[in-house]
């Protein structure tokens, strides 16, 4: 039965459930349950926002405080899964891929062939992205992009509840590390999540809204503001299609082309910054395989190059909006 | 003679050692034929530490190994066969000629693989050992490391996790006196790598790794401490490489006469033979005999390497996933 509940509540209820389920599915992170030898409580933090607050003590033994040390622990997931384990490990925030990478792109993605298809590591990364929280700029990137490129990882990047629960449950399920993109804007976004066990598989991309006038692909908190786009420009006359992709790897290039092939005019609204972002990925996609269906050129929004500033008055301005969608969906559709 | 190990182990120790050896010489010689492609790192002079330590193991036990990885492979139990034919880049080696010497791996012995990183193995044998603890089935996971990764962070993390958690895992520092070029004299801060392991709330112990008796020893008792859930314990061997870095380094940063003086008074095959006839309980025949089948197995993988196919145009591009 279908109640609403949050965005957090949903990845929460996906780590309980599966955890219930199989008693290989281990959970780790920095302060996962937050107060291991100290002189309080147990569990009390539940990680850095509670995403994974209560399941310390639902499941003894199976939710890992860890020293801050993502190399170590980072890996130690991966040798876990290796050895019979499912580990869902916490990157608090993405930025902090940057003191563990190795362990990601260079052990876990690259196993399966490098070792000749002879090793599995189911592992899931949980982390924590994106701007809107004054977190600035090592707390506040994107960087699905850099996992996207790596060939052994999967990623993915729910928008909404309903996705955010189903995704997990098919992360930890899955047998290929999976890099499973958290916005920390989008944890008290509010929806409606079946109260029963569900998978969304990896590869199907959503169609959000559906129109014939011009095509907006839109990645994690940018599925929102293209909603938001989208209403405002229905009562103008244009009609969008919203394709909210929900994995970035694998990418479900059919769905994209196809609604292409029927607008002709394509608007990639990704978070990141510009160079080499999904946002240049897809446009690149639709130039070489919709190029005959092209009635204008694609335009690409999304965050400028910089790095994500402090203070709201520029924070504001760095983050893609409703506005700049409804502005590039505009000129795609009156380019003569 | 030690306490722990009978004729028939003598002879399997001095079996793996001289496969090791016999492996490497041979590698190296046909490494300067211009046969061989890419990078070969040889662990010839170091037989002992793997031998000694992967003995304690069993197939469920797991090791992390080094670009420097073919002598653990050998001695945890991966096929020379299949791995002679992966170094020459053929599809019937133990990745299918996808990974190459400095990615062997075999799961299906413990074997978690040689690896490229410099200090990458002590994070995911951290993991291998939380799932021993996790199940309580009193398995292990030995991270064999160098004297370069002593230095990487990855391996202080690792270090230190494993107190943490109170984990099943042994951490054996071969330190080969040289990380490439540089002097561990001059790279590692404190006298010795073993000194490191008070800051991690484990037991350091230095172990002479040309002694295969002495290895044994040592790693036996890390070993047996680690699997009734007494934690973690550094061992640093102290040892030498007879080869360079990697094939074709000349090495002129070594002392001149160097390696040889160490082939004539360390080498561990040389002293084990010395020390298990030295009472008659095994004879030198029966080590000659081990020679020759080692070099006559050898040969044949060799051989076979060479003749076995590359793999085809469509290995490309699959193993990539499980399903994607």
């Amino acid at each position: 039965m279908a109640r609403k509940i949050t965005y957090q509540q949903a990845i929460n209820e996906a780590l309980d459930q599966e955890m219930a389920r199989d008693q290989t599915v281990i959970v780790m992170g920095e302060d996962n349950a937050g107060g291991a030898g100290s002189p309080g409580e147990d569990d009390a933090w539940g990680g850095v926002l509670g995403v994974t607050k209560g399941l310390f003590h639902k499941h003894p033994g199976r939710v890992l405080d860890t020293p801050i040390s993502e190399s170590g622990f980072i890996g130690a997931a991966v040798g876990a899964a290796c050895n019979g384990m499912r580990p869902v490990a916490e990157l608090m925030f993405v930025d902090f891929m940057g003191v563990c990478f190795d362990q990601i792109f260079n052990q876990a993605a690259k196993f399966k062939y490098m070792f000749g298809g002879k090793a599995e590591t189911p592992v899931v990364i949980r982390t924590m992205y994106g701007a809107g929280f004054r977190a600035a700029a090592q707390h506040s990137q994107c960087l699905y992009n850099i996992f996207t490129h790596i060939p052994g990882l999967k990623v993915v990047v729910p928008s909404n509840p309903y996705d955010a629960k189903g995704l997990l449950i098919q992360s930890i399920r899955d047998n290929d590390p999976v890099i499973f993109m958290e916005h920390k804007v989008l944890y008290t976004m509010e929806g409606e999540v079946p109260e029963e066990v569900y998978t969304v598989p990896f590869g199907e991309a959503a169609v959000v809204r559906e129109g014939d006038d011009v095509t907006i692909v839109a990645i994690g908190r940018m599925v929102s503001f293209a909603q938001e786009a989208a209403a405002s420009l229905q009562k103008k006359g244009i009609h969008c299609e919203i394709i909210d992709p929900r994995t970035t790897s694998p990418l479900d290039e059919d769905t994209i082309l196809e609604s292409v092939e029927n607008t002709g005019r394509l608007v990639v609204v990704d978070e990141s910054n510009p160079r080499c972002s999904m946002a240049s990925d897809i446009a690149g996609l639709v130039a070489q395989k919709a190029f005959g269906a092209l009635k204008a050129p694609i335009e690409q929004v999304t965050a400028p190059h910089v790095p994500v500033p402090f203070t709201d008055a520029l924070e504001d301005l760095y983050i893609p909006n409703a506005a700049a969608i409804e502005a590039a969906v505009t000129r795609v559709k009156e380019y003569r | 003679m030690s306490e722990t190990l009978n004729r028939e182990s003598l002879l399997e120790a001095y079996r793996t050692m001289r496969t090791i050896r016999e492996f490497e010489e041979r590698v190296h010689n046909d490494f300067a034929t211009g046969e061989i492609p890419g990078f070969v790192h040889l662990y010839a002079g170091e037989e002992a530490s793997a031998t000694g330590v992967c003995m304690h193991l069993t197939g469920d036990d797991y090791i992390a190994s080094t670009h420097r990885g073919h002598g653990h492979c050998i001695a945890k139990g991966v096929d020379p066969v299949g791995m002679m034919a992966e170094i020459w880049g053929k599809a019937t080696g133990t990745c299918k000629g996808k990974g190459g010497s400095m990615h062997i791996a075999d799961l299906e012995v413990g074997m978690l693989g040689a690896n490229g990183i410099v200090g990458g193995g002590g994070p995911l044998i951290c993991g291998t050992a939380l799932a021993s603890k996790i199940r309580g089935d009193r398995t292990v996971g030995v991270c064999f490391f160098g004297d370069g990764a002593s230095n990487q962070g990855t391996i202080f993390e690792a270090m230190n996790l494993a107190t943490v958690w109170n984990l099943p895992a042994i951490f054996v520092a071969e330190n080969n006196g040289y990380a490439e070029a540089t002097s561990s004299t001059f790279s590692v801060a404190c006298d010795n790598i073993a000194d490191r392991a008070s800051a991690f709330g484990m037991p350091g112990v230095i172990v002479d790794g040309f002694d295969f008796f002495a290895v044994h020893e040592a790693a036996g008792e890390a070993i047996r401490r680690a699997r009734d859930g007494g934690g973690p314990t550094l061992i640093e061997m102290k040892l030498s490489r007879y080869y360079g870095h990697f094939e074709g380094d000349q090495q002129t940063y070594r002392a001149p006469g160097e390696v040889q003086k160490l082939r004539e008074t360390k080498d561990c095959l040389l002293q084990f033979r010395k020390r298990v006839t030295a009472n008659g309980e095994i004879t030198g025949e029966q080590l000659d005999a081990i020679d020759a089948e080692v070099k006559a197995m050898i040969d044949g993988s060799v051989v076979k390497a060479k003749a076995d196919p590359k793999p085809a145009a469509a290995d490309l591009m699959t193993d990539v996933y499980v399903s994607y």
